[in-house]
């Protein structure tokens, strides 16, 4: 039996320990915010908190995330407001969407431990995420007026 | 011609609207109906009408608009309807959008081609005038005034005069008791009088999009339902000898396999490939299942294919004469005559190889078959061919396929082909429980239909400060239309007059011509279609006439553009010139919006100003497609080791008429990233038959640090009638990167992508 926390909740698990994390996400829990979308770790949809830190739950299996704490892009503000959702929505950054779950929850770690990153930092730390739309530029944009209290943004549209 | 006309609820909208609601149908499918057009309700005129669009207004003041555009990306499902609302003079937050399912009444609900906005905005606003006028008669009727001293404003009908006014909602009931009014009768708002249209609303989907809480495709579900992973023959076209299943089996939660016949006949259309089906309790374990599974299959004729030979044999084809397309002048002549006064002539080859989709969001499909019916949820462009397409498979009529569309995650046509709905459909039939089928990056990247591989020649003779006095253009490539009928070997019409057959360069001899090519794998559209090679062939050997005559690409391009003019196609060689489908007075192919265009992108990025040097360059080119004009300047840097950076793209676009400025710009921006991604890295390969790519490790797409850091989108105000805006930003982007390459080296890239370059 594999316990771990999801968003705060204890849960237990005793299916496959091999199994992905993601899948155990999207199947078991329907928390359908995680996406698949290579299944190797090389284009960063799945990415979630794990006690923290960015990883791609395709990549860690039940037995890995055992007795841990997960976040989920749906744990990651209970009105969905934290400030990089916020700076997301500013920015219309979105397109399809399909990858932005994992491109917010990279983005979030990235400011946990550079609170002021750069251009370089996000570059590094963004590399591993795909936008096949290719809103990298708007992500930055986001990531950047997240990172000054979402004050300097110029909002796009508005209602 | 379109005909708005108030419609009795249907099953579909009975779910959405109260019994006293007024429902407003209105169609944009041309028909020939005599008088059908003003709302007449004859039982014929009822017959051959398909409504593309439904309002229902609540007496509540809600009003529901059905959106039939599947919602991929580029803010079609949200954008469309602004228009209506617009011209109706609702309150746009009173505006609750419903996705349509797949229905023909509907008209063409097939998202792709960047026609969402061109195809429906002018029904769209004879919708919303119509309705509009309804609510100001039956509050003038009410008031006992004139219908002319009353106006709709902002959800309301307002009696200037006495102050008098009534809400939407509250006329609701009279104005469904009007006449539906005549074409003529309608008064449109001018340009200035738009309160939504050329204003940046939020699209529906923007809060959905950061919250984790957006549903596509591959998040459907359906109670009971069981897993699906598909093995099918590493060739195309292999049918399958026998598989051995006990490994599978054994697989826990795997419950049993079920076979999906091959395609049949000449027109593979979207059936599904065939294979073997791993059923199982939850998406891993059916994966792990197909993994144990063992299969032989017998190849079959394509596994002779190997796509370095393929490239070899088609850039034979280009190098001999082959079927003409365009011929204005007499470009044999000039050659001639350019050889024996020693006049210089210029040849070069280009290549372009087969590119996969790989939206973010693989094809996924759930549906359950029961009672003869089959209901699905799916991630598709185009849910009138899943329709079509599960009615085939399974022997049943495309009615009693109910489709509904999600949000699809990335489509670039990909998500047009509805195959993996029919496995959906088929398997749950078989099993008996709905069946969601999810296909892993490995299928999406082995199993697509892939952007055809293309060869181009191109030759030119060389006359006063170094113009082209001729140009001959060939081109050789797997047609789309294989996918129609496998005996096709010619590029279809459409496809060649992407970019092709429209050169629209002052040149006063020009031949366009297209080579037979047989296709080894499936052939699909993908984002801008044949444009993608045709620009980056023609584009490029532009650009190396300018070198060669030492002038600016820019004020070269422009030189060779010519006088502004409206092209006449006839006059210039193409026999038939199929324009997306629309006519050329409509849609002109027109020199002097080409040169705009170029003219902003030079002056927004102070091309003037920026001479290339060795390791930064600049590169331009102009193309035409879906209607619009899209200039593209980029900036390169390539260091030492030959890595290319992109500082900066200026996109200088004329789309005509647009609604929402900021999601006209997103696809811009986009655009850039998508043609970085095939100029710099996208290539699919095939070794006896077998695609040799298979995740994003083989199939690279530009990352964050790979794309241009900055496209700033420049948007030619117009009120020229609306054209495309998803896909053409593309071809030009493709070109224009590989010519600042050469400005920054001197290395011409004529073989893609860049990666397989050494630039330093």
């Amino acid at each position: 039996m594999i316990t771990l926390k999801v968003n705060g909740a204890s849960r237990q698990y005793d299916g496959d320990a091999e199994m992905p994390l993601l899948w155990y996400l999207r199947d078991e829990l329907q928390m359908t915010g995680t996406k698949y979308g290579c299944g190797e770790g090389l284009c960063g949809a799945c990415t979630v908190h794990l006690n923290g830190q960015a990883v791609r739950s395709c990549q860690t299996d039940m037995q890995t995330a055992a007795g841990k704490n997960i976040t989920t892009i749906e744990g990651l503000h209970p009105q969905a407001n934290h400030p990089v959702q916020q700076a997301w929505r500013n920015a219309n950054v979105p397109q399809c969407g399909y990858c932005q779950s994992g491109q917010i929850m990279q983005a979030c770690a990235l400011l946990k431990q550079k609170p002021k990153p750069t251009d370089a930092d996000i570059d590094t730390a963004m590399r591993g995420n795909i936008c096949r739309c290719g809103t990298y530029q708007r992500i930055r944009e986001a990531i950047h007026a997240a990172a000054n209290g979402n004050k300097s943004q110029t909002a796009k549209g508005g209602e | 011609m379109y005909r708005i006309e108030i419609v009795e609820r249907r099953t579909f909208l009975q779910q959405l609207l109260s019994a006293s609601a007024l429902v407003i149908g209105a169609s944009a499918t041309p028909f020939d109906f005599t008088g059908a057009e003003t709302g007449e309700t004859s039982g014929a005129a009822t017959a051959a009408w398909n409504p593309n669009v439904y309002l229902g207004l609540e007496p509540d003041g809600r009003i529901i608009l059905i959106t039939h555009r599947s919602e991929m990306g580029t803010g079609a499902r949200s954008v469309l309807p602004v228009v209506l609302a617009d011209e109706l003079e609702a309150d746009w937050s009173m505006v609750k959008l419903e996705q349509a399912i797949g229905d023909k009444k509907y008209g063409s609900q097939n998202t792709d081609g960047s026609c969402s906005i061109r195809d429906f905005y002018d029904v769209m606003r004879q919708a919303g005038a119509s309705t509009r006028l309804m609510l100001e008669r039956a509050a003038a009727a009410k008031w006992g005034v004139a219908a002319t001293e009353v106006k709709a404003s902002n959800h309301f009908v307002v009696h200037t005069a006495s102050g008098r006014k009534l809400g939407f909602g509250e006329l609701a009931a009279d104005a469904a008791k009007q006449a539906v009014p005549k074409k003529e009768e309608l008064k449109f708002k001018s340009p200035a009088e738009f309160r939504y249209i050329g204003k940046s609303l939020k699209t529906i989907d923007n809060a959905d999009l950061s919250s984790g809480k957006g549903m596509f495709g591959i998040d459907a579900s359906m109670p009971g339902m069981v897993h699906a992973s598909i093995a099918r023959s590493p060739v195309f076209g292999g049918t399958l000898k026998s598989f051995d299943d006990k490994a599978a089996k054994a697989v826990k939660g795997v419950t049993q396999t079920v076979e999906i016949p091959r395609f049949k006949g000449q027109q593979l259309m979207f059936q599904p490939l065939g294979g073997v089906a791993v059923i199982a309790n939850s998406t891993w374990a059916a994966k792990k299942g197909r993994e144990a599974l063992k299969v032989e299959w017998d190849a079959g004729e394509n596994a002779a294919y190997d796509s370095a030979k393929y490239k070899v044999s088609l850039l034979e084809t280009v190098r001999k004469p082959q079927k003409a397309l365009r011929n204005l002048g007499d470009v044999d002549a000039e050659f001639a005559k350019a050889s024996q006064s020693g006049r210089q002539t210029h040849e070069a080859e280009y290549y372009m190889p087969h590119l996969a989709h790989a939206p973010m969001e693989p094809v996924a499909a759930v549906a359950e078959f029961k009672d003869g019916k089959v209901v699905c949820h799916a991630n598709t462009q185009n849910p009138q061919a899943v329709q079509d397409t599960v009615a085939a498979a399974l022997g049943i009529k495309p009615q009693d396929v109910i489709c509904n569309v999600t949000l699809l995650g990335g489509g670039f046509g990909r998500k047009s082909k509805p195959d993996y709905v029919a496995e959906a459909a088929l398997l749950s039939r078989s099993v008996g429980k709905p069946v969601k089928v999810t296909w892993s990056r490995e299928e999406d990247i082995q199993f697509d239909y892939y952007h055809a591989v293309a060869a181009m020649y191109l030759k030119a003779s060389i006359g006063d400060k170094g113009k082209a006095t001729a140009l001959l253009q060939r081109s050789a490539f797997p047609s789309i239309a294989t996918t129609f009928d496998s005996r096709a070997r010619y590029g279809a019409g459409f496809e060649m007059d992407m970019g092709w057959t429209d050169a629209p360069f002052d040149i006063p001899n020009i031949r366009a011509e297209n080579g037979p090519a047989q296709n080894h794998v499936r052939i699909g559209w993908l984002r801008a279609v044949a444009n993608l090679y045709h620009a980056f062939g023609l584009h490029s050997f532009m650009d190396e006439l300018a070198h060669l005559a030492k002038r600016d690409p820019v004020e070269y391009l422009l030189d060779s553009l010519g006088a502004p003019r409206k092209l006449d196609m006839k006059a210039q060689g193409v026999a038939a010139y199929s324009n997306q489908g629309k006519p050329i007075q409509d849609y002109p192919v027109d020199i002097g919006r080409l040169r705009n265009v170029v003219e902003l992108a030079a002056e927004k990025s102070g091309w003037a100003k920026k001479k290339s040097v060795k390791g930064h360059g600049f590169g331009i080119a102009v193309h035409r497609s879906f209607l619009s004009y899209i200039a593209c300047v980029v900036e390169v840097t390539v260091d030492a080791q030959g890595r290319v950076r992109i500082p900066s793209v200026h996109m200088a676009v004329d789309p005509g008429q647009i609604i929402n400025p900021d999601r006209v710009k997103a696809q811009f921006e986009g655009a850039a990233v998508f043609g970085t991604s095939i100029a710099m890295m996208g290539e699919i390969t095939a070794m006896n038959g077998v695609i040799q790519q298979s995740n994003f490790d083989g199939y690279p797409v530009a990352r964050m640090h790979e794309a241009p850091l900055h496209t700033h989108v420049h948007i030619v105000p117009s009120s020229a009638p609306p054209a495309g805006v998803g896909e053409p930003g593309v071809p030009p982007m493709i070109p224009a990167l590989t010519n600042a390459i050469f400005a920054a080296t001197g290395k011409r890239v004529r073989d893609l992508p860049v990666r397989k370059t050494k630039l330093v």
